[in-house]
């Protein structure tokens, strides 16, 4: 697939990294000679240095044979008006990231009226992302399935866990747990889970299961299994408009510290539940006075990466139960994993994930296609969700008869609004949505087999 | 440094070479010629030590553009040192650095020879070939070449190797894989040798043609015939004469014109380059015309003269008229365009005339600051700016050229040849042309030289081919630090 990429920010660099790993021919745009360099330098992409919103410059990055346009600069406006003009020029798909609440708001009328394909927020993509760990504050992180009928769950094992020595098998019998353990993180390594697998202290574990089953599972399991009532938020930016407004009648207070006085009064303004403190958040004072101790949540959403994780490391030292930390880069992503901060939320990592997803499975209409998919241990293990479709030569055979791939498992299949957790009787059917996780990029799920 | 990386692809191309060495040991057989034990010891040998390189994956396959320039330069390096072991075995060349030197010049497209012209047609025809066959190679770049068959490093490492094998100051993908790029290169590399190749065959023995053929495509010049290329008739004469031309165009180019964008085609290098063909062609025909010492006619000095333009200006260096003979007036204009060369993207050498023209604009830029010392003025190619990263780069590399020119010149004048020798043997080596003028002109060789200078210009063809920075980076202490 030809794909055009504008803006090589962080987001235009990962995307151009990953669709070019997955084998699509890309060409990236920028300005600045030297951003392009630094792309063209790290992957095997071609580079044009100028405005991607001209028509000249998309002509040379060959507009007519693309087959898909991201424009990720860091103007909307750039953004929407590159898909416009590639609309008019070639004969492909746009996507555009619009982060401006104005025009979000405003996202299904610009995609009818201007035809993209998508628009995406990386902002509002980050603010759901935070309000479902939230809700479920003994994971790390958690992405639905098949349309929130199965979820992805990572959690960390505390010390006091009582699966510690246990292996997978033995834990599944003993709880008698309706879930499927996938994958465990131990330090740098990842591995996917067999029966035999033991388990020790900060291992990372993810598991496949319903909602309802996933929150029996840490009932029976965790005894951290308490629920946020209450979130301390620091920083009133983008993410934190949409978390209001995500958050507003679930029953999760939010205390909202900003520095900025017009800030504070926009969202007290349009938010009367919410509690907002004009104040710094870095004068650790304040910070205890709001009762940081107290609360059962803190989520760090300040402009700089590094004041979101010197709050997060006070906060998790006065005892404050859920972390989450906004990060804007992932290079030192394994530093702040020693840091055992909890939840990471990377807004930039979302959206390439959310566009990857999207290329990935229109690359793919004719077999089976990716619905979702999740970097589950970034750049190692991967979760994606596919609709099987009557052509594929998976359907219809037990799965112990299949002979799958080194490093595949099928985590869980749901027919209907049936979700069965795949045993070796199990069989695929036509029209099931089946979640898998690899170690390796799957475009279709034939790909599993040998 | 990651030696990892560099051992390996350093294996890579011994492997790569003992494939190449089945082209004579083929020609060997079909001729029946003894030679071909020695170069199937050259053969296994490179299957060994490169087999021994091979051992064990390096964990970290990241090319950086310092491991780019050393894995450029030593793979060069190897591959001559290994090609010119059948020479040397065959007993045909009389030491070790007689055959390095032929075999670099071959690989480096130089087509400068230390044999004489009878010497040269009583080779072996395996020999012969091995020759045409390096000019093949080494014309479009070796490196580039095995990125045709497998990827060397993951991401966008490749284009370090490319940046440090490519002729000219920058390196623009036609599409954005690297191996589609490579291929798309050696297609059209292939398809004109062959074209060529077809053109010829009606004209000479099929042996010469696809030795021509070898070498004009690489733009290199070692001929198969005591005469050069003297002896082939006119028509021969013109089709070699404007495939001189046409391999050192930019490759890209021809990308262009398929894709219908002619308007990328005729780009401004290519425009000044024809220029420069055309204007001294014209200018020598008529300085011979007018001198009354040759009896040449009017369309036999068309002919000469615009053969000796494009084999000298395409650095390619083969000859018919020994234009050692001709006025001072057209020798000088043979040895400007020597330094001119062919155009970036091209198989040929010399300083390329991309770089004449950022050279000739920066030199005007700085005369007219002279008169508005606060004038902004950028310099432009074809509309675009040339970013100052490059204007800087070609500033040093041409500050570079000359100062390894006249320190190779100072080496080589102790051997006692005349200034004229010394010179254009410099000349011709680094900008891998050939033949020079006087003692090394069409009509000479290189095999008066003492064995120092010969090494110094080992070095020089290296240096051109290679376009000075990967062999001088070689040679600096700080490269091979941890």
């Amino acid at each position: 697939m030809n794909v055009i990429i504008v803006g090589c920010g962080r987001v235009g660099r990962t995307l151009a990294e990953k669709l070019n790993n997955d084998g699509n021919d890309v060409t990236v745009i920028d300005m600045s000679a030297e951003k392009v360099e630094k792309v063209i330098n790290r992957c095997d992409v071609m580079g044009i240095v100028g405005n991607g919103a001209t028509y000249t410059v998309q002509r040379e990055a060959g507009i007519d044979k693309a087959d898909l346009l991201i424009a990720v600069t860091n103007s909307d406006e750039l953004n929407l008006l590159c898909c416009i003009i590639a609309q008019k020029e070639g004969n492909c798909q746009t996507v555009a990231r619009v982060k401006n609440p104005e025009y979000s708001a405003d996202a299904s009328y610009l995609k009818e009226e201007l035809n993209l394909a998508m628009v995406i927020n990386p902002e509002y993509e980050a603010a759901e992302e935070i309000a479902r760990v939230l809700r479920f504050p003994s994971a790390i992180k958690i992405e639905p399935f098949a349309k929130g009928k199965v979820e992805l769950v990572k959690f960390k094992l505390q010390k006091d866990s009582p699966a510690i020595g246990l292996s997978v098998k033995e834990l599944v019998t003993k709880y008698r747990l309706d879930a499927l353990v996938c994958t465990i993180e131990r330090g740098e390594e990842a591995y996917i889970a067999s029966g035999n697998f033991v388990f020790a202290e900060k291992d990372v574990v993810s598991i496949v299961a319903t909602p309802k089953n996933a929150n029996e599972f840490f009932k029976k399991l965790h005894s951290k299994g308490h629920s946020v009532k209450n979130a301390l938020v620091v920083g009133g930016g983008v993410i934190a408009h949409y978390l209001c407004e995500i958050l507003s009648r679930s029953g999760i207070g939010l205390k909202i510290v900003e520095k900025n006085k017009t800030v504070c009064e926009e969202i007290a303004e349009e938010w009367e539940d919410v509690d907002v403190i004009h104040g710094d958040a870095s004068d650790h004072d304040l910070l205890l006075e709001e009762g940081v101790t107290r609360a059962d949540a803190f989520v760090a959403l300040a402009d700089l990466d590094e004041e979101n994780i010197l709050l997060s490391v006070f906060a998790k030292g006065v005892g404050c139960g859920k972390l989450v930390t906004k990060i804007n880069r992932m290079d030192y992503a394994n530093v702040i994993n020693q840091l055992d901060l909890d939840t990471l939320v990377c807004p930039r990592a979302i959206t390439a994930d959310t566009i990857l997803r999207y290329v990935r499975a229109r690359k793919n209409t004719s077999g089976s296609n990716v619905e979702t998919l999740h970097n589950l241990i970034p750049g190692k293990v991967e979760a994606s969700e596919f609709l099987v479709r009557e052509t594929s030569p998976i359907i219809g055979v037990p799965l112990y008869q299949l002979k799958f791939k080194k490093s595949v498992l099928i985590a869980s299949i749901t027919r209907s609004k049936e979700v069965i957790l795949p045993r070796g009787q199990d069989v695929i059917l036509a029209g099931d949505s089946v979640v898998v996780i690899s170690s390796f990029p799957l475009h279709d799920i034939a790909e599993v087999l040998k | 440094m990651n030696y990892g990386i560099i051992k390996r692809t350093v294996g890579w191309i011994l492997l790569f070479e003992a494939t190449f060495f089945l082209v004579p040991v083929f020609t060997a057989v079909i001729y029946r010629e003894k030679e071909v034990y020695d170069f199937l010891i050259a053969l296994f040998s490179c299957v060994a030590l490169g087999s021994v390189l091979l051992i064990g994956k390096p964990k970290n396959t990241s090319i950086y553009a310092k491991e780019g320039f050393v894995i450029v330069a030593l793979c060069w390096i190897t591959l001559s040192l290994f090609g010119a072991l059948p020479l040397r075995l065959s007993q045909t060349y009389p030491t070790y650095v007689d055959a390095l030197f032929e075999i670099v010049s071959g690989f480096t497209t130089t087509g400068a020879c230390v044999l004489s012209g009878e010497q040269v047609q009583a080779l072996p025809r395996c020999i012969l070939m091995w020759r045409s066959f390096t000019h093949w190679i080494g014309g479009m770049g070796v490196l580039v070449f095995i990125m045709v068959f497998l990827p060397l490093c993951g991401g966008g490492n490749n284009i370090n190797i490319m940046r440090a094998e490519s002729p000219g100051p920058t390196v623009n993908k036609l599409v954005p894989k690297m191996r589609s790029t490579a291929k798309i290169l050696y297609l059209i590399y292939g398809a004109l040798t062959l074209l060529q190749f077809v053109l010829l065959i009606f004209d000479m023995p099929v042996f010469d043609a696809i030795n021509i053929s070898f070498a004009t495509a690489g733009t290199g010049g070692f001929s198969v015939r005591a005469d050069g290329c003297a002896g082939y008739s006119a028509y021969s004469q013109i089709v070699i004469t404007v495939f001189m031309i046409l391999f050192s165009v930019n490759f890209a180019s021809y990308y262009f014109i398929i894709c219908g964008k002619f308007k990328e085609a005729f780009n401004l290098e290519i425009r000044v380059f024809l220029g420069i063909v055309v204007t001294a062609i014209t200018l020598i025909t008529v300085n011979l015309c007018l001198s009354n010492a040759y009896a040449y006619t009017t369309g036999e000095a068309i002919r000469y003269s615009a053969f000796s333009v494009a084999s000298l200006i395409s650095t390619t260096g083969f000859s018919t008229e020994n234009f050692d003979l001709w006025p001072s007036f057209s020798k000088t204009i043979l040895v400007m365009i020597m330094f001119v060369g062919a155009c970036a993207g091209s198989t040929g050498g010399g300083l390329k005339v991309s770089r004449i023209i950022v050279l000739f604009k920066g030199a005007t830029r700085e005369t007219r600051r002279m008169l508005h010392p606060k004038q902004i003025k950028k310099i432009t190619i074809d509309k675009r700016a040339v970013d100052d990263e490059t204007v800087r780069n070609i500033n040093g590399f041409f500050i570079a050229y000359l100062l390894i020119f006249i320190l190779s010149l100072l080496i080589v004048s102790l051997d006692g040849q005349s200034t004229t020798t010394n010179f254009t043997a410099i000349t011709a080596t680094i900008n891998n042309i050939g033949p020079g003028l006087d003692a090394v002109g069409p009509a000479g060789n290189f095999a008066m030289f003492s064995w120092w200078s010969k090494v110094v210009l080992i070095f020089d063809m290296l240096i051109g081919r290679l376009e000075v920075f990967p062999i001088l980076v070689l040679f600096m202490p700080k490269t091979w630090k941890k």
